[in-house]
């Protein structure tokens, strides 16, 4: 398949450096840490939206249990932390995380090649229900209802330089962290392997029948995204010092969902954008009305945007634009 | 007889009544996906509504089976608004859209809840209040009454559905919806009504365990997900084998509580559907595929 990989037009790479670049400094104008600490949350929800939205958007399988393969990355990580202190924590800490979504991965990518659509939805809602159970309950390994509070790890590359994380560092890393991410989901979308995902999702039944191994592809991307949403689980675990069971439960998948859909499903940027509209608006309700009430208004945006809006915001200023 | 027998029993018939109350849910969620392929995540919340409109009119007036019909009624109309305002335009689309759809309904309601209501458990007094002794145990008369009242509405939805005209309208576009438009059968009615009385039959449910259970913003939640087990065990869109498969899955849930705590029972009814995907991802009840 020689020649088949597309090369991006330079005009991708200079908005990338761009927003990447502004993302960066903005924060430093930041009036307090407060709103520096919400864009790096930002960062991190974009993540795990992007991760679902390699489902969602590139294979039309909707997960309704991301918030598993999360929730293990942000304890994974928390485990690491509380165990060790060395100057590779940092770094342990991501690894176990990742091991540890990767272990749900291969469950849920097992059980993704048998199930359609809705049942797929059901199924993975309900594994991480599941688990939210075991996570509240299993007092013992996953202190329970408390969760787990641990000390952040120092920031450090391979021994030689070793940091406390600020404010402004934290930042930096998760920004590089979700910045290489999605230049590589980015990538693999756009290989040979991604265009057989997303003929999958145009037509199942004729991309079986050219020959492609449709249960392999799937199995492939349910791990990729299961690893994406473990490194942004782990990396949200490190940002608070701290894993809840409410990573596990049913609303943080709900949201990681509500992100995709506000921003544009398929996209993989659109996402990230999703999670930070929908952080925004959580902070203007819960600032203007109540904390507690804020999903009222932001689901009924969410309901009237599925109906009438179902490109998202970034498809609909993309369309916009081509007018 | 021992212990662990009498225990046996006892438990079997608290989770044949606990199956049959979760069949009203499961049956309404599997008629309205067999007929617009609508998968309704807002029906847990149809559920907590129909307690909660109950619990309003059972205060007011005091009595249960005014705050039942109240509660039947009252989420009946609201069903039907809800399905014109919003599902109508989404029916022939990709279910997916319909799961976001309802999905983002179903945080709404369940927010506005705890807005409107506060998140305090109400209390709905049960209408029999006897007991009946069963072994060393005295076991709620209530739980019998509501087990027989389910098996009599579900009886009576088949009965609508084989008997009459609207029933064979309902059937028919079941079947083949183009074909049904062509016959002259107004579909867009036959929609609307059918998502009415699904939503009715969850609020119906819903009031039913509410003696039971109390009356919270959380129970649509923490009871749709069984409601989803039941129809996915049962046969999407196959009405008996839901209501087989809310007693299977209500039986297996109470006799696990023999031997694990009551939160971690829901594994066992998570490993059934389990077993059912890998064994038979149509359905445990299904008849052999037609």
């Amino acid at each position: 398949m020689a020649g088949t990989r597309s090369a991006e037009k330079p005009g991708f790479w200079i908005a990338f450096l761009v927003v990447v670049a502004v993302l960066a400094v903005v924060p430093l104008w930041f009036p307090n840490s407060f709103w520096q600490r919400l864009l790096t949350e930002v960062l991190i929800l974009g993540l795990l939206a992007m991760s679902s939205d390699l489902l969602i958007g590139y294979v039309g399988m909707v997960s309704f249990g991301h918030a598993l393969f999360f929730g293990t990355g942000c304890y994974g990580a928390a485990y690491a932390l509380t165990w060790t202190e060395s100057p590779f924590a940092l770094w342990l800490a991501l690894l176990l995380g990742l091991a540890g979504a990767a272990v749900m991965g291969i469950f849920v990518a097992f059980y993704s090649t048998r199930l359609r659509d809705i049942y797929f939805s059901i199924t993975t809602l309900v594994f991480a229900q599941i688990f939210w159970v075991i996570v509240f309950t299993w007092t013992d390994v996953t202190g329970g209802e408390n969760g787990l509070v641990f000390s952040p790890p120092r920031l450090s590359f391979l021994g030689l330089f070793a940091a406390e994380f600020t404010t402004m560092s934290m930042h930096w890393f998760v920004l590089a962290v979700v910045a290489l991410c999605y230049v590589f989901c980015r990538r693999v979308t756009q290989s040979p392997f991604g265009k057989v995902l997303q003929a999958i999702r145009e037509n199942e039944p004729r991309t079986r029948a050219i020959g492609y191994n449709v249960e392999r592809h799937k199995m492939g991307m349910v791990m990729l995204s299961a690893l994406v949403a473990g490194l942004s689980g782990a990396l949200y675990g490190i940002f608070n010092a701290y894993a809840a069971p409410d990573y596990f439960f049913f609303l943080q998948s709900g949201e990681t969902v509500i992100y995709n859909v506000l921003g544009g499903i398929g996209t993989l940027a659109g996402p990230v954008l999703g999670a930070g509209v929908f952080v925004l608006l959580k902070e203007l309700f819960s600032t203007y009305w109540s904390p507690e009430y804020y999903l009222i208004p932001v689901g009924l945006l969410f309901t009237i945007m599925v109906i009438y809006m179902p490109q998202g915001l970034l498809g609909f200023l993309r369309h916009k634009l081509n007018e | 007889m021992n212990e662990l027998f009498q225990d046996l029993v006892v438990q079997m018939l608290i989770g044949i009544s606990t199956g049959l109350i979760l069949a009203l849910v499961a049956s309404g969620l599997t008629l309205i996906f067999g007929i617009m392929d609508v998968v309704n995540f807002a029906h847990g919340e149809l559920f907590m509504l129909g307690a909660y409109m109950g619990w309003v009119f059972f205060t007011m007036t005091g009595s249960f089976w005014l705050g039942l019909a109240a509660a039947a009624l009252c989420v009946f109309v609201f069903g039907l608004i809800m399905q014109r305002s919003a599902l109508r335009s989404l029916i022939g689309s990709d279910p997916l859209t319909t799961i976001l759809a309802t999905f983002g309904i179903s945080l709404v309601l369940q927010t506005a809840a705890i807005w409107i209501w506060g998140p305090t458990v109400r209390r709905v007094g049960a209408a029999f209040t006897g007991h009946v002794a069963v072994f060393h145990l005295q076991f709620p008369v209530y739980r019998f009454l509501v087990a027989m009242l389910s098996l009599a509405i579900i009886g009576g939805l088949w009965l609508f559905m084989h008997r009459g005209r609207f029933g064979l309208w309902i059937r028919a576009t079941t079947q083949d919806r183009q074909m049904a438009l062509a016959m002259g059968i107004p579909v867009p009615l036959v929609h609307t009504v059918v998502f009415g009385i699904g939503a009715a039959m969850a609020a119906t449910s819903g009031y039913l365990y509410a003696p039971i259970l109390g009356v919270d913003p959380t129970m649509g939640v923490n009871n749709i997900l069984r409601a989803f087990i039941i129809v996915v065990v049962g046969g999407m869109g196959n009405l008996w084998g839901s209501v087989l498969a809310a007693v299977f899955i209500g039986m297996l849930e109470a006799l696990a509580v023999i031997w694990v705590s009551p939160a971690l029972a829901v594994i066992f009814s998570f490993a059934a559907l389990i077993v059912t995907l890998l064994v038979r991802p149509t359905g445990l009840f299904v008849a052999v595929p037609r």
